[in-house]
């Protein structure tokens, strides 16, 4: 099934499961429905798939409200970039009410976001925000690539405890992949997932970079080189365990995103690695992700902003240079 | 609004309404003198003067009726039945704190009590009510969601959409502002085109009410009504309460913003020695009796202090605890 049929599962079977789980949001109800929740508000009535006004800090509000009383809220920001109406509901109060109530009070929601990158749609449709999330104690921030990815992280996450931050990526919609159909089928959070094995390079990714990662890998393996595809799946908990393994195996990494490469989530990785291995890694670890510039309108433009395959099998042929070759080099 | 005393409400609610406002006026007094002395540390934004709206709620609400407030919640806390050992305990740091003293001043949560949010940021609090009151009505319960916030909040667009989505689906709140007639350091006649907070409920389609803030009659009565409509289902109320804040944004402000006068003629209005003088004059109570109560008020004050300063401090290892459900969630 594709990627929007994997995440509507997903939300149907919660819906269906557990009373608990109701979905609010923009243009979220039929008829005015065609992503995920497409002809659930039929299935189950617009009391628990409501359409919004467009609101988006009384979405994630009363999504707070409501998950402190025992349910379990999904919100959906139709796109990522309107996330900044809703940052003081995710960032002061669902991320930090555990806390600073000592657990008197809890906010396990689920946020679903989507991203328009690679679209044309510009600057304030289309960015990936996930680092900003990241950087916040009590958020959990998951971003699948494949729709068997999808279907058990989104599940995961509308059961989780902790506040979730899910990232669906626009330009992974028609993705197609095997999806168990088991309402139980889950994937647990914090656990990276090898999506292509390999021995002289890992590639790290997720969400749509995944893609490049995998193109890049089949084309270096022509070349006779053996790269790794670990797909992170979720930024917070990360699993550095599997990170930091599979680059002891491999003895060089590239990180790979579509998120702006400067103070982006591949900064902390390539910190955790260089701190773990320095003297195991062969090669500086590559950080490749979009460009530090609003993103432009154009096809032309856009298609330069972001990484691609090639771009992964250059910044890969850097880490394998010798050293006087690579000195200087930027990815 | 003018009140009758002896037709609005019952002495047994005259009282308690004495005992919850003395409370309120004694626990910040006690704290204000602590903390100008140096015997206490804490960070407070002080609900001194604006007790009577927090008392009235105090009589109005069931216990399970719930309450989002804001960091100046000391008064509406006491209210709502928050012990004020969690409270004091909280502010000063002790594991006796409503959060074991990690959450510090504004973040004072007590679902017992049916206290579900104080909120540290301005304008924050409604869309949470909304959720709140979103989740009653699917739990088919006909408790009522009080929002309570200043007038500063809503100037903010998280007021407007929470009102909005509040009014649209008919939700059981209470909207509650307490327009103690500043914005931080800025008066509000210099952040709104509008006179009353309340007119601003006719955008929404909801009724505004605006009351007296410092006459806890006139504040159960408007209360009642607000209150009854949201549990029978006829949806939110915008109840704007006229106050003043009688020690400034932060505790130590040195309110050097405010014309001079003002302060006087808000002290002047203070509700708590203006209800006391109207009890008497009404006739149900006598000078020993609001004497006593106003001595029970500062021993319980005490008492809870006493045994906050005996409790040991907020522990070091709640830095590990409940950052996430489960603390090996937590990056390194």
């Amino acid at each position: 099934m594709t990627m929007t049929q994997a995440l509507n599962l997903a939300l149907d079977q919660a819906l269906a499961h557990d009373e608990r789980v109701f979905l609010l949001g923009e243009d979220i109800a039929d008829p005015g429905a065609s992503g995920p929740t497409a002809k659930l508000s039929t299935k189950y009535g617009v009391d628990r798939v409501l359409d919004t006004p467009i609101s988006e800090a009384a979405i994630v509000g009363a999504a707070i409200g409501a998950a402190m009383e025992g349910f379990r809220p999904v919100a959906e920001i139709m796109i990522m970039d309107f996330i900044g109406i809703a940052a003081d509901q995710i960032v002061n109060h669902a991320a930090k009410l555990r806390f600073m109530t000592g657990g008197r009070t809890t906010a396990p929601i689920t946020v679903r976001v989507q991203v328009y990158g690679g679209l044309g749609t510009g600057a304030t449709h289309s960015q990936s925000l996930e680092a900003w999330f990241m950087h916040v104690p009590g958020l959990k921030v998951i971003v699948p690539s494949t729709p068997r990815d999808g279907k058990g992280l989104l599940t995961s996450a509308i059961f989780d405890d902790d506040p979730c931050i899910f990232v669906e990526t626009i330009r992974l919609r028609g993705q197609r992949g095997l999806v168990p159909t088991d309402p139980a089928f889950a994937i647990p959070l914090g656990q990276a997932d090898v999506k292509r094995p390999g021995t002289d390079v890992t590639l790290i990714s997720y969400g749509r970079a995944v893609l490049d990662a995998l193109g890049a890998a089949a084309t270096l393996e022509q070349e006779g080189i053996s790269a790794e595809v670990l797909d992170l799946r979720t930024l917070v908990p990360l699993d550095v365990e599997a990170i930091v393994e599979s680059v002891r195996r491999t003895r060089r990494a590239v990180v790979v995103h579509d998120a702006v490469r400067f103070a982006g989530p591949g900064a902390e990785i390539a910190s955790i690695l260089h701190s773990e291995l320095f003297g195991v890694l062969e090669a500086p670890v590559e950080r490749l992700g979009a460009r530090f510039v609003p993103n432009p309108g154009p096809s032309a433009l856009e298609s330069q902003v972001y990484p691609s395959a090639d771009r992964v099998i250059a910044a890969v042929q850097r880490t394998l240079a010798p050293a006087t070759v690579r000195a200087g080099a930027h990815g | 609004m003018t009140t009758d005393l002896t037709v609005d409400v019952s002495p047994e609610v005259q009282r308690r309404l004495y005992e919850l406002m003395t409370l309120m006026k004694a626990a910040d007094d006690r704290l204000s003198k602590g903390i100008a002395s140096g015997e206490l540390v804490c960070v407070y934004w002080p609900s001194r003067g604006q007790e009577a709206i927090a008392a009235a709620a105090g009589v109005c609400l069931r216990e399970d009726d719930r309450l989002v407030t804001t960091y100046r919640g000391l008064h509406d806390l006491i209210g709502k039945g928050v012990p004020l050992v969690e409270i004091y305990g909280e502010m000063l740091g002790r594991q006796v704190g409503a959060a074991r003293g990690k959450g510090g001043t504004m973040h004072i949560a007590r679902p017992e009590s049916g206290v579900m949010l104080s909120t540290g940021i301005v304008g924050s609090g409604p869309p949470v009510a909304v959720g709140l009151a979103m989740a009653a009505r699917r739990l088919g319960l006909d408790r009522v969601t009080v929002a309570s916030f200043g007038d500063g909040a809503t100037n903010t667009g998280s007021f407007h959409e929470a009102a909005n989505m509040a009014a649209l689906w008919d939700l059981p709140v209470v909207l509650v502002c307490q327009n103690n007639q500043y914005g931080e350091m800025t008066p509000t006649e210099h952040t709104m085109k509008i006179a009353h907070v309340a007119d601003r409920a006719a955008g929404y389609g909801m009724p505004g009410v605006r009351v007296d803030g410092n006459d806890p009659i006139a504040l159960v009565v408007a209360l009642t009504d607000a209150v009854e409509r949201a549990r029978s289902g006829g949806g939110p109320t915008l109840l704007e309460c006229v106050t003043f804040r009688l020690r400034g944004h932060y505790f130590g402000d040195p309110m050097a913003y405010m014309p001079e006068g003002q302060l006087a003629a808000a002290s002047a209005a203070d509700p708590v020695p203006r209800f006391r003088a109207r009890l008497l004059e009404a006739g149900n109570f006598g000078e020993l009796d609001l004497d006593e109560i106003e001595r029970a008020s500062a021993a319980a004050v005490e008492e809870a202090l006493a045994t906050v300063l005996a409790a040991p401090a907020t522990a070091l290892d709640e830095l590990d605890r409940d950052v996430y459900a489960d603390p090996r969630n937590c990056p390194a």
